[in-house]
């Protein structure tokens, strides 16, 4: 058990980074919809929100102190304690997610100790964010169940079909990449995509599997809940989906834990496709700036990769409208799940070719 | 008592306690949450022995999956305690004996395991790496690879017989418009 | 007559089966993103309210006022022109003789002591400012601002008057 002898400063040094982690997501996720409000009314030849502070920057605060203002509402025939724990669960399950994501480079400080910018480095880091994601279905589920309405149940079903459906198709496609990566690990698949350019082709998994690329965007969208796969909510069409009886907070919670939740998927996406911390020209930054700026170089490669994933999902909800249910059972189960098979099955066939 | 002897305990009395919960609880819905419950305290003896992988796919495929479509059938269903049908007390009497055969079993199974082990010294603490995934995968494809192609054959004529059940026959549908 | 297609415009539907290329969405999708993207870069139509407002034009009929003549008296002689030439009603008033001493407040003999329009009735025609002998009541280039209450929109004699010029020079 190696795993339990554990020293006090990497306790405390852990303690510090999930800190910084977890405020990190929430201040991006806090600031995703004000930016979800601009991007929207950007392409909409609209200014957006520029009341609240200069550009509307003290939006989001507003509304979080909004809701925080708003009655609480608990409908008398719902369990109580299942409505509580609905939204908890959707926050939690998507807090969880970053445990596993590397940060950036290892920070080397002037004593020649090193400190690993992640917060577990566990040899199974891909299936940790699968088996996260398939949790954040129970927070909808519950919820939905708990509020004692038959609407909000029968979106929460729509909703889980959804995700379940897509589970599949980013569990298989994925399989193709850990073919070529050979690990489960978060940090070593980030590692193998050192750099940009290696040996005569892209070291990024994007280019080297593109079609992966692609499923596993379809299929983060539908995990996300996000438009054109929003089925769970239909805000515009439908009351609201399985948070109709929510109110204050609680709603507040749902809704906050989605833009999380995108937060990570962008950092998912770009760790796994577009390289991570790894840059072009990342071993001449190394060599001519000290081992810790280098490493907050990386940490803001990151965070913008990431930030332009978050604003290309903003991009693609503003421009193409809902799918229709069975659109996206067919998109999902007919055309995404044998793509990624036939694809799983090209790469076995090629690393085993090349391999022999 | 070392530290991953005070979370072995830990752990096993939160799963029987949760596991004592799902046959408890009269809210179907509740008996489905604990069992999920159970699910991520066994995930965690499973990080105990070293294998995590065994312990993330436990999570991946129970909890997040077969539990979820519990979860719809109860909800759909709308079960609850008002609705639980009478047992007979025969049955009941018939379901202590059953039960109790199975527990005198699986406590037989048990001893006999211990008593094979006793004479050996078994490293806990440099726990076999028998759940990682490489070696999970290769005595998987190696060691096991006819039981583990049987069982792979037995869900696909399971999912073959879901299609049939689900697919609509004709004849009966006119029949019953007639 | 064909009455569905009255306008000679309309189209039938399309429902030909999605070729390959419409299956797989992704040249529509690039096709609304690139729409999308050039939306971008266009002139945002948004007008700033508070610090910029829409320019009105020059026969623009909004909010009323009574006039005052050059002395600061005031204009209107309650003959009920205005509002007898009010479609919607909206007006009325109350008529006063002119005391002794009071000929610095009122330009005639006679004079409104009360005089409301409801902002909610009126509809802006700009009959009554036609209908004023007197040219005592004109319509501006301002708007009734919100207000909480129904009350709130029936003005007064005392908000419709101008400021008197003479008390605005002395009070300077």
């Amino acid at each position: 058990m190696m795993l339990l002898a554990i020293s006090l400063s990497f306790v405390i040094g852990k303690v510090i980074l999930i800190a910084v982690i977890l405020g990190g997501s929430l201040g991006i996720a806090m600031y995703s919809t004000w930016a979800e409000r601009k991007v929207a009314a950007i392409m909409q030849d609209r200014t957006g929100p520029n009341r609240a502070g200069p550009f509307g920057l003290f939006q989001p605060l507003a509304d979080g102190l909004k809701l925080f203002m708003k009655e609480e509402i608990i409908p008398v025939l719902s369990s109580k304690f299942l409505f509580i724990l609905g939204p908890s669960l959707a926050m939690l399950v998507s807090c969880m997610t970053s445990a596993v994501i590397p940060w950036g480079p290892d920070l080397q400080f002037a004593d020649g100790s090193i400190f690993s910018l992640q917060v577990a480095d566990v040899n199974i880091g891909i299936l940790f964010i699968f088996g996260a994601v398939s949790l954040g279905v129970y927070g909808i589920m519950l919820g939905a169940w708990a509020s004692n309405n038959k609407y909000s149940l029968m979106s929460s079903i729509r909703a889980a079909s959804q995700a379940i459906s897509y589970e599949l198709a980013l569990g298989i496609s994925m399989i193709a990449l850990v073919m070529m990566s050979g690990s489960l690990s978060m940090r070593e698949i980030v590692e193998q995509q050192h750099g940009f350019w290696k040996d005569g082709y892209f070291t990024w998994y994007v280019f080297k599997q593109p079609f992966v690329f692609l499923v596993f965007l379809v299929c983060s969208f539908a995990e996300l809940n996000r438009a054109p796969f929003d089925m769970a909510e239909c805000e515009s069409e439908l009351v609201g989906g399985y948070h109709t009886e929510y109110s204050s907070m609680k709603l507040g919670f749902y809704l906050f834990s989605e833009y999380i939740n995108m937060f990570i998927t962008s950092v998912i996406l770009s760790t796994l496709f577009f390289g991570g911390y790894n840059y072009p020209g990342m071993d001449w930054v190394a060599a001519h700036v000290p081992p810790m700026i280098y490493s907050f170089i990386g940490v803001a490669v990151l965070l913008g990769k990431a930030v332009g994933f978050i604003l290309f999902f903003m991009f693609i909800r503003w421009t193409i409208p809902r799918f229709r249910y069975d659109q996206l059972m067919n998109l999902g189960w007919k055309s995404l799940i044998p793509f990624a098979l036939i694809n799983m099955l090209i790469t076995g066939a090629v690393i085993l070719f090349f391999n022999k | 008592m070392g530290i991953h002897q005070i979370v072995f305990w830990l752990l096993s009395i939160m799963t029987l306690v949760f596991a004592i919960g799902v046959i408890m609880s009269r809210n179907p819905i509740s008996s489905v949450l604990f069992l999920i419950l159970t699910f991520f305290t066994i995930s965690g003896h499973y990080v105990m022995l070293n294998a995590q992988f065994l312990a993330i796919v436990n999570i991946i495929v129970y909890a997040g999956a077969i539990m979820v479509l519990f979860l719809f059938v109860i909800m759909l269903m709308n079960l609850n305690s008002d609705t639980e049908p009478q047992k007979n007390v025969l049955v009941q009497f018939a379901a202590v004996i059953s039960g109790g055969a199975l527990l005198l079993v699986l406590i037989a199974a048990v001893k006999k395991t211990f008593t094979g082990l006793e004479g050996k010294e078994i490293d806990l603490v440099n726990a076999t790496d028998i759940g990682l995934i490489k070696n999970l995968g290769k005595v998987l494809f190696t060691d096991f690879v006819f039981p583990f192609e049987i069982a792979s054959v037995l869900f696909l004529s399971a999912m073959v017989g879901a299609v049939i059940l689900g697919k609509k026959d004709k004849e009966i549908i006119r029949s019953v418009e007639v | 007559m064909n009455y569905n297609n009255i306008s000679n415009r309309a189209k039938p539907v399309d429902r030909h089966p999605m070729t390959f290329m419409e299956k797989i969405y992704l040249p529509a999708i690039a096709k609304g993103l690139s729409i999308t993207l050039g939306h971008m870069f266009h002139k945002k139509a948004t007008i700033n309210y508070p610090e910029q407002t829409r320019p009105f034009s020059e026969n623009f009929r909004g909010l009323h006022i009574l006039n005052r003549d050059e002395e600061g008296r005031e204009r209107c002689t309650a003959c009920g022109l205005c509002a007898l030439s009010c479609p919607a009603e909206a007006i009325t008033m109350e008529s006063a003789e002119r005391k002794k001493g009071e000929e610095h407040l009122y330009k005639e003999e006679k004079y409104a002591a009360q005089y409301e329009i409801n902002m909610l009735r009126c509809i802006f025609c700009g009959l009554c400012e036609e209908a004023c002998p007197k040219d005592a009541i004109y319509l501006t280039q301002t708007f009734a601002p919100s207000n909480y209450k129904r009350e709130g929109f029936i003005y007064k004699k005392e908000d419709l008057l101008i400021p008197n010029p003479k008390q605005i020079t002395t009070n300077n």
